[in-house]
C-alpha cells in the first residue's frame, strides 16, 4: 500500500539536506583554506551523512512496506556486526542461523500490525527456542556467556530497532497529524541530532566527567547541553511531525536525551569489553552500524512505548 | 555460453553473497592488482574464499582471473567439473605425481606466461576453520621463475567462521579482507617463503578477531 507522504516530513527532510550543504560547504572551505590538515574524516562523515539520510528518506518516502523492509535490513546489519565482533562458539552456528531467521518473522509481525506477537516474538518465543536449540546441541562450555550474549544481542539489534517499524504502522488516533512516518523520522532526527549536540557541549564546555570508566570523554556540561537541546529541538519539532502536546514534547526531549546517552555509552561499554574502537567500518567516517544507532537501540523502545501509552 | 553464466555467477550471485549477506571489510584496497599477470596468495578456510576474492577485482578483469585447484578434489565427477572448470573457471592441478618427472605446475606457468591473474592457496586444503598452517613451497618455484610477476598476500578473517569445512549452512558474519603489498619471488626461496609469511602475519595482525571455538 502508499500513503502520502506528508508535505511536514518532506520539509523536514529538505531542512535536513539543506543543513547537510551547509556541512559540506564549511568542509570544503575548511580544506581549502587550511591544506596542510587532514580532513579525510570530516569529509567521509559528512559524505556519510548524505547517503544515510538519502536512503532513510526513501524509505521512509516510498511506501509503508519499503520502510519495514528498510529497518529488517539494518537489524540485520546490525546483528551481523555484533555477532562478527563478540566471542561466539562454533558448536553455536545452528543457533546464531536461528537468531538470524528471527529477523525476517518479527519484521513480518509488524507488516500485519499483530501487537501481541511484535512484543512477545523475540524476548519470549526466541528467548525460549535459542536457548532450547543451544542445549540440543549440548555443548556446555561457555553456555551462559553464549546464550547471554545472543540474547541480548537479539534485543538490541532486532527487538529494539524493530519498535521503528512498529511506529510507522500505528493508526491514526485523535487528532493525530504524524501517523508513521512522522514520528519515525521525529525519534530518528531527535536522537541522532542529540548525539551531535551531546558532542558539541561536552567539546566547547566539558570539564566533570560523567561515565569515567566507559567513556572518559563523556561530560555532565555534554549530557545536560545535549539533553536542553534536544529538548529544545522537540519542542520545536513536535508539532510537525507528532501529534504531542507541548508538555508531552519537553518529557520525550528530556527523555530522548538521557535514553540516548544511555544507549550510547551501553555500546561504549560493549566495545571497551570487546577491546574495540568502532564496532565496524561499513560507514566511512562514522564506523560500524552499531556505532551509529547505540542511541537509536535505546530511544526507539523508550519513545514507541511513550506514544503508545499515552497516545494509541 | 559458459562465458556468459560466469559472468553472471560472478556479477550477481557471488557479489550478492559476498557483499550482502556477508559484507567485506576491505583494507588496502589499493594493493589489489590492476591486471594481469599477477599471483594472489591468500589463506584458506573456506569454499567461499575463492568466490570472495574474485569479487574483490572488478568484473572487467575476470576473464583473466583463475583459481587454482586441485583437480582430484574438483574434477571428481563431472557436473562438479563442469561448475569448477565453466563457472569457477579453475586452473586444476595435481596433487600427487602419477611419474617422477612430472611437472604438476605446468597448467599454471602456462597461465601466468598467457597474462592471467592467478589466485593461490598455499595451505593447500581448507584445513581446521581460521587457523593457518603451513604454506607449501610450490608458490616460492613459480614466483622465482616469474620474478617480473607481482605476488600479492591477502589475508582473510570470517569465512571460516561463515561456511567452515564440512558445513552446508552458510551463517552470515562480516568479512575482513587486508591486502598485503606486492612481492616478487628470488632465486632464494626460503627466504621468499619467509617474507611471505612475515607479511601474511603481519596483515593477520591488524585485525581484531574475536574468539572462536
Amino acid at each position: 500500500m502508499r500513503f502520502d507522504a506528508q508535505p511536514a516530513v518532506l520539509y523536514v527532510f529538505g531542512g535536513l539536506l539543506v543543513l547537510l550543504a551547509i556541512a559540506s560547504l564549511i568542509t570544503s572551505l575548511k580544506r581549502r583554506s587550511h591544506p596542510e590538515r587532514d580532513y579525510t574524516e570530516l569529509t567521509q562523515r559528512v559524505n556519510s551523512w548524505w547517503i544515510m539520510i538519502g536512503i532513510f528518506a526513501l524509505a521512509l518516502v516510498l511506501s509503508v512496506n519499503v520502510a519495514i523492509g528498510f529497518f529488517a535490513v539494518l537489524s540485520f546489519l546490525a546483528l551481523k556486526e555484533y555477532f562478527s565482533l563478540i566471542p561466539t562458539r562454533r558448536a553455536d552456528r545452528r543457533v546464531l542461523f536461528w537468531c538470524y531467521l528471527a529477523i525476517p518473522v518479527q519484521f513480518w509481525w509488524v507488516h500485519e500490525r499483530w501487537y501481541h506477537m511484535f512484543i512477545i516474538w523475540i524476548p519470549v518465543w526466541m528467548f525460549l527456542l535459542s536457548s532450547i536449540r543451544m542445549v540440543m546441541i549440548g555443548e556446555t562450555k561457555d553456555f551462559l556467556r553464549a546464550v547471554g550474549t545472543l540474547q541480548w544481542g537479539m534485543l538490541t539489534m532486532v527487538f529494539s530497532v524493530s519498535h521503528l517499524a512498529y511506529l510507522i504502522v500505528l493508526p491514526e488516533s485523535k487528532g493525530s497529524i504524524g501517523a508513521g512516518p512522522g514520528l519515525v523520522l521525529f525519534i530518528v532526527m531527535l536522537t541522532q541530532l542529540n548525539d551531535v549536540a551531546q558532542y558539541v557541549w561536552g567539546k566547547s564546555f566539558g570539564k566533570h566527567k560523567v561515565a569515567p570508566t566507559v567513556s572518559p570523554k563523556k561530560t555532565a556540561e555534554g549530557l545536560a547541553g545535549g539533553i536542553l537541546t534536544t529538548t529544545a529541538l522537540s519542542l520545536v519539532a513536535a508539532p510537525w511531525l507528532t501529534p504531542l502536546t507541548h508538555w508531552d514534547a519537553v518529557a520525550v526531549g528530556l527523555i530522548t536525551g538521557l535514553g540516548g546517552f544511555l544507549g550510547d555509552i551501553t555500546i561504549s561499554a560493549v566495545k571497551r569489553d570487546l577491546g574495540v574502537k568502532d564496532t565496524g567500518a561499513l560507514i566511512p567516517g562514522h564506523g560500524g552500524i552499531l556505532d551509529r544507532i547505540d542511541s537509536l537501540t535505546f530511544t526507539a523502545p523508550l519513545f514507541f512505548h511513550f506514544m503508545k501509552y499515552y497516545y494509541y | 555460453m559458459g562465458k556468459v553464466i560466469r559472468f553472471i555467477f560472478f556479477g550477481v550471485i557471488a557479489r550478492f553473497v559476498a557483499l550482502i549477506v556477508l559484507g567485506l571489510n576491505v583494507r588496502h584496497r589499493e594493493r589489489l592488482p590492476k591486471g594481469g599477470p599477477c599471483i594472489i596468495v591468500a589463506n584458506h578456510n573456506s569454499h567461499l574464499d575463492t568466490i570472495t576474492l574474485m569479487t574483490l577485482l572488478p568484473l572487467k578483469l575476470l576473464p583473466r582471473v583463475h583459481p587454482v585447484a586441485a583437480a582430484d578434489y574438483f574434477l571428481r565427477n563431472r557436473l562438479l567439473a563442469w561448475f569448477a572448470l565453466t563457472v569457477i573457471g579453475i586452473v586444476p592441478i595435481k596433487r600427487q605425481r602419477t611419474r617422477p618427472d612430472e611437472d604438476l605446475l605446468a597448467p599454471v606457468r602456462e597461465a601466468i606466461a598467457g597474462g592471467d591473474i592467478l589466485i593461490f592457496f598455499p595451505e593447500g586444503s581448507r584445513g581446521e576453520p581460521e587457523k593457518l598452517t603451513e604454506f607449501k613451497s610450490g608458490i616460492a618455484r613459480l614466483a622465482a621463475e616469474f620474478s617480473q610477476v607481482p605476488v600479492v598476500p591477502i589475508f582473510m578473517h570470517g569465512l571460516g567462521k561463515a561456511l567452515p569445512k564440512g558445513e552446508a549452512i552458510l551463517v552470515p558474519f562480516f568479512i575482513d579482507v587486508f591486502v598485503g603489498e606486492p612481492l616478487t619471488g628470488s632465486r632464494d626461496r626460503e627466504a621468499f617463503m619467509t617474507i611471505l609469511r612475515a607479511r601474511m602475519d603481519a596483515l593477520a595482525a591488524e585485525g581484531h578477531f574475536p574468539a572462536w571455538q
